[in-house]
């Protein structure tokens, strides 16, 4: 790379620096158009890449830069106010000058891209407000231009920018802080050629400061020179360059890497350490381990980079959005300094930028509406960013409408994304996480709902593919919140070790729920199959079942003695991966698979274990795509339905959640959860009659006692008389009513199919639970034939 | 003329073949391979170079040769630059750094055929032996799958 090269590089790192803090400041002047420093800082800029551009002889780039400065100009100078009109052309400015930096940065060349459009604009503007009508409008425009050329571009910047040599600049001219002739000029303070005049008094051997020769030149006044140190102050505590270099970001990968190998050599060493005795040696690979881990974690942090750096688009887009659909929103961010990956960053760029797109176009109401809803006109958005628990948590919070989910349950099940007996178990607060189904969005947008549009799905899977997490709560009429959750880094991810058939796999733990173990009798009907598909009852749910091996193409497994399944969790839906055998959880660190091997959609990446074997890492979204666990419900949901009224019909089957008792000696008895209200022990001497019944004294109350033995007529709580009873507390009809039990046993939840009601006996039916024949007790009925009336009486005292 | 090219030569089954010495990156003994399950089948695995995970490609699959016999010796990596990053070529076994020379250079035998000839530039007629030069570029990419 020659010197210009390099020189033209800075100057476009640079550039692009300024124009990205350009874009923050014009929406900083839109709030408060008055703010001088924010325009300094404007004008800054441009001037800056106006000056440049010139040096380098970029005529175009220069001549649309000196037209915005123009335009500045006057605004600094308080004859032009900033308006919507102005914003806008100076943001389409800053575009404008990005497109061009990018092309020279492409082809080292100006392109010829069309600005003249972009620069009548501006000097429209420019001339908008002029305050003499009666000149021609051109004159006005053309005179300002060409004062400029007269000492052109060319000779008039570098005169800024290069003559006031940092030794002499004194104050703040250590080339960290601006100069302060610079922020003079950018103050309106002084006129470029009175520093330019006094920096060449320097020259000649004045030893004054800069400040004090304009001063004493009549430039410029006293006071506006103690400001403008202050400004230089302020400034350096703005950019922190002065304490960070710049680092290009694949030397980092780079040493991140080295780093990675260092930890496996380090585990090598430890493990052999581990079989010598020699406590010299125990210390040194002691200390080399220690050092690895810090090492490690100082490398991870390089690539550490506030979320600030992708909000700050953020502002942007929500303005002109705002603009375009004709709302009010304020914008408030909370934790930009949250640090993540420079990885992770980028990959949650586009799926940030799209929940704020939908937050406010389908979120925040129009200002009638707001207002018709007593709400304050403009709506707020606040992104909030924070970490907690070794994960970075987003939030996306509107106070505009919510989502309707009972509208969206309908919309869910015209689409057949859920069945209509999927949609009435379910909580509002699932439903409104529908919205991320896949094949709920499509191009059909939903705002008749107050729903979100389009691609949810999307904006789901990208989060997931990087190991994060997405939920929707929504408060109808007061606002949704969107809460993603990411890991810090992908580079290093805690992984559980598995093994199918030679070859040994990492899954992400963050995509882990739980293992179970089947063994025994238990191994060879554990799954079963329905419809085909395999499933395992998994505490009363039906999970799908994913053989490893199978997916792998490696054959499905025949019967084994035991069965392992990883449970796992993908887009939403939960699944089982058999597997042969579970080994440790590790900390592996992820490194990319080649292009070669880019279709294989089951794997995420690969990594080297510490035996210096490489092993694959699982994509669990990958596989659950290819077994269809995840696609399922969506394509099932056709059939489903009718698969689900079969089953319901023939067999009468029902899903209940039981709470189990014992009674008497040996026997079971099950009561529906929904009926009780809490389980409480009393001492038996604490039993008291009351109108001839069994009543304790209860929250200063008192609560007849039932005794379930008896009711069924099982007897047997045998002459001996327990300690403390267990006391199943039922509310019925608002009167509570202790039930007597034996022991309380445990919470099932499991389809009941009731045989033999015999509602006089105060039994709903027996049905098979825990493989023990069961009563499930019919509380109303023994509760009313123990006399309502009393012990109403009593309840109610 | 031009300074003679270099070759890194090796052999699969009865040929000989040649890499510009330039691209090679190094020459190692097998390796412990990880195999990639549902990949192309010429992809081999992956193996561990240093802290890099590079894959692995089985050229006498690449080229359509018959399998390796059961009792080789296992196969010689040659790790590779190309476009796509670094790749390890496994072959039978490594030979000699040739110079070849220009004059005897000619275009790909007429005796070979199907994929093998598509991937072989031309012929440096050696003592007593022909060398095939492989276009790497080329013999990296994968095949359509059948």
């Amino acid at each position: 790379m020659s010197e210009i090269d390099e020189i033209v590089g800075e100057f476009l790192v640079e550039s692009y620096e300024n124009l990205d803090r350009y874009d923050e400041d014009l929406l900083a002047l839109e709030r408060d158009p008055g703010d001088p420093e924010v325009l300094s800082s404007i004008f800054r800029t441009i001037h800056t890449v106006k000056g440049t551009a010139g040096f380098f002889a970029f005529d175009r780039l220069g001549d649309l830069a000196h037209v915005a400065e123009s335009l500045l100009g006057r605004l600094r100078e308080g004859e032009l106010e900033v308006n919507e009109e102005i914003a806008s052309a100076l943001l389409v400015t800053g575009d404008t000058l990005r497109r061009m930096l990018g092309v020279i940065e492409a082809t080292g060349e100006e392109g010829d891209e069309d600005v003249s459009e972009l620069t009548e604009t501006l000097k429209r503007l420019h001339a908008g407000e002029e305050d003499a009508p009666e000149e021609d409008a051109s004159d006005a425009v053309e005179e300002p231009v060409a004062e400029d050329e007269t000492d052109g571009p060319d000779c008039d910047d570098p005169s800024l920018d290069q003559p006031i040599p940092s030794e002499r600049a004194g104050n703040g001219g250590d080339g960290v802080h601006p100069k302060l002739g610079e922020v003079l000029i950018g103050e309106g303070e002084t006129t470029p050629e009175a520093v330019a005049l006094a920096a060449h008094e320097q020259d000649l051997g004045d030893d004054r400061r800069i400040g004090e020769i304009l001063v004493d030149h009549g430039q410029t006044t006293t006071e506006a020179v103690d400001k403008a140190v202050e400004t230089q102050g302020n400034d350096s505590g703005r950019n922190i360059s002065d304490s960070s270099i710049r680092v290009d970001v694949g030397l980092l990968d780079e040493l991140m890497n080295l780093v990675g190998e260092l930890v496996l050599a380090r585990n090598q060493i430890v493990q052999l350490v581990g079989e010598e005795q020699d406590s010299h040696y125990a210390g040194a690979s002691q200390r080399l381990n220690l050092i690895t881990t810090e090492l490690q974690e100082g490398v991870m942090k390089t690539r550490m980079q506030p979320i600030g750096n992708v909000w700050n688009k953020l502002p942007r887009v929500v303005r002109d959005l705002s603009l375009s659909c004709g709302k009010q929103v304020k914008l408030v961010m909370e934790g930009q300094e949250t640090e993540l990956d420079k990885t992770i960053i980028e990959a949650i760029k586009d799926p940030l930028t799209h929940l704020v797109r939908n937050a406010v176009d389908h979120g925040i109401e129009l200002p009638e509406q707001r207002v018709a809803a007593g709400k304050p006109e403009e709506g707020t958005l606040t992104l909030r960013a924070f970490h907690e628990g070794g994960q970075v948590n987003i939030e996306i919070l509107d106070d505009g409408g919510g989502i309707d989910p009972q509208a969206l349950k309908q919309k869910a099940i015209a689409k057949r994304v859920i069945t209509a007996e999927q949609a009435a178990t379910m909580t509002d607060r699932e439903a409104v996480n529908l919205i991320f189904a896949a094949g709920f969005s499509t191009a059909e947008e939903v705002t008749s709902v107050s729903g979100r549009g389009v691609g949810m799905d999307v904006v789901r899977t990208n989060i997931e593919r990087i190991g994060g997490t997405v939920d929707i709560q929504s408060e109808q009429g007061h606002g949704t919140a969107c809460k993603v959750k990411i890991p810090l880094t992908l580079a290093i991810v805690p992984a559980l070790m598995v093994t199918s058939g030679q070859s040994r796999f990492a899954i992400p733990q963050l995509s882990l729920i739980e293992l179970v173990r089947l063994e025994g009798e238990e191994a060879r009907t554990g799954i079963e199959l329905v419809h085909g598909a395999p499933v395992h009852r998994l505490r009363g749910r039906l999970l799908p079942i994913v053989d490893l091996a199978g997916e792998l193409g490696r054959g499905e497994a025949g019967e084994r003695d035991n069965v392992n399944i990883v449970v796992l969790q993908a887009d939403g839906q939960s699944f089982g991966l058999v597997v042969d055998a579970i080994q440790d959880t590790e900390e592996i660190v992820v490194k990319p698979l080649g292009s070669h091997l880019k279709d294989a959609n089951l794997f995420s990446g690969a990594t080297i274990m510490g035996d210096g074997r490489v092993a694959l890492i699982l994509d669990v979204l990958g596989i659950a795509e290819r077994a269809r666990v995840v696609t399922e419900t969506t394509e099932r949901s056709g059939s489903a339905e009718d698969l689900g009224d079969e089953i319901l019909d023939e067999r009468h089957v029902e899903r209940r959640t039981l709470l189990l008792v014992g009674i008497g000696d040996d026997r079971r008895a099950a009561i529906a959860l929904s009926d009780v209200e809490r389980l409480e022990e009393f001492a038996s001497s604490s039993i008291e009659f009351g109108n001839g019944r069994e009543v304790v004294q209860y929250r200063d109350d008192i609560l007849p006692l039932v005794r379930l033995a008896d009711e069924l007529g099982v007897g047997g709580y045998g002459m001996d008389v327990p300690e403390n009873l267990d006391v199943v507390v039922n509310r019925v009809e608002g009167q509570m009513v202790g039930i007597v039990v034996g022991s309380i046993l445990d919470i099932v939840e499991q389809d009941v199919d009731l045989r033999d009601g015999d509602e006089g006996r105060g039994v709903l039916g027996s049905a098979i639970i825990q493989g023990r024949v069961t009563d499930v007790v019919d509380i109303d009925a023994v509760v009313m034939r123990n006399d309502p009336a009393r012990m109403g009486g009593y309840a109610g005292v | 003329m031009a300074a003679p090219i270099q070759y890194c030569t090796f052999t699969l089954a009865h040929l000989t073949f040649g890499i510009e010495v330039d691209r090679v990156q190094e020459v190692m003994r097998s390796r412990d391979l990880t195999e990639v399950p549902l990949a192309n089948e010429v992809v081999e695995g992956l193996i561990n170079l240093r802290g890099q995970i590079v894959t692995a490609l089985d050229l006498r699959r690449r080229l359509q040769l018959p399998p390796r016999d059961a009792d080789a010796p296992p196969p010689m990596n040659i790790v590779v630059r190309t476009a796509s990053g670094e790749l390890s070529l496994l072959v039978d076994a490594i030979g000699d750094v040739v110079d070849a020379d220009e004059a005897t250079f000619e275009g790909p035998p007429e005796t070979l055929d199907g994929v093998a000839r598509e991937l072989i530039t031309g012929t440096y007629k050696l003592e007593g032996r022909l060398l095939l030069v492989l276009d790497t570029e080329r013999a990296v990419q994968l095949p359509a799958l059948a």
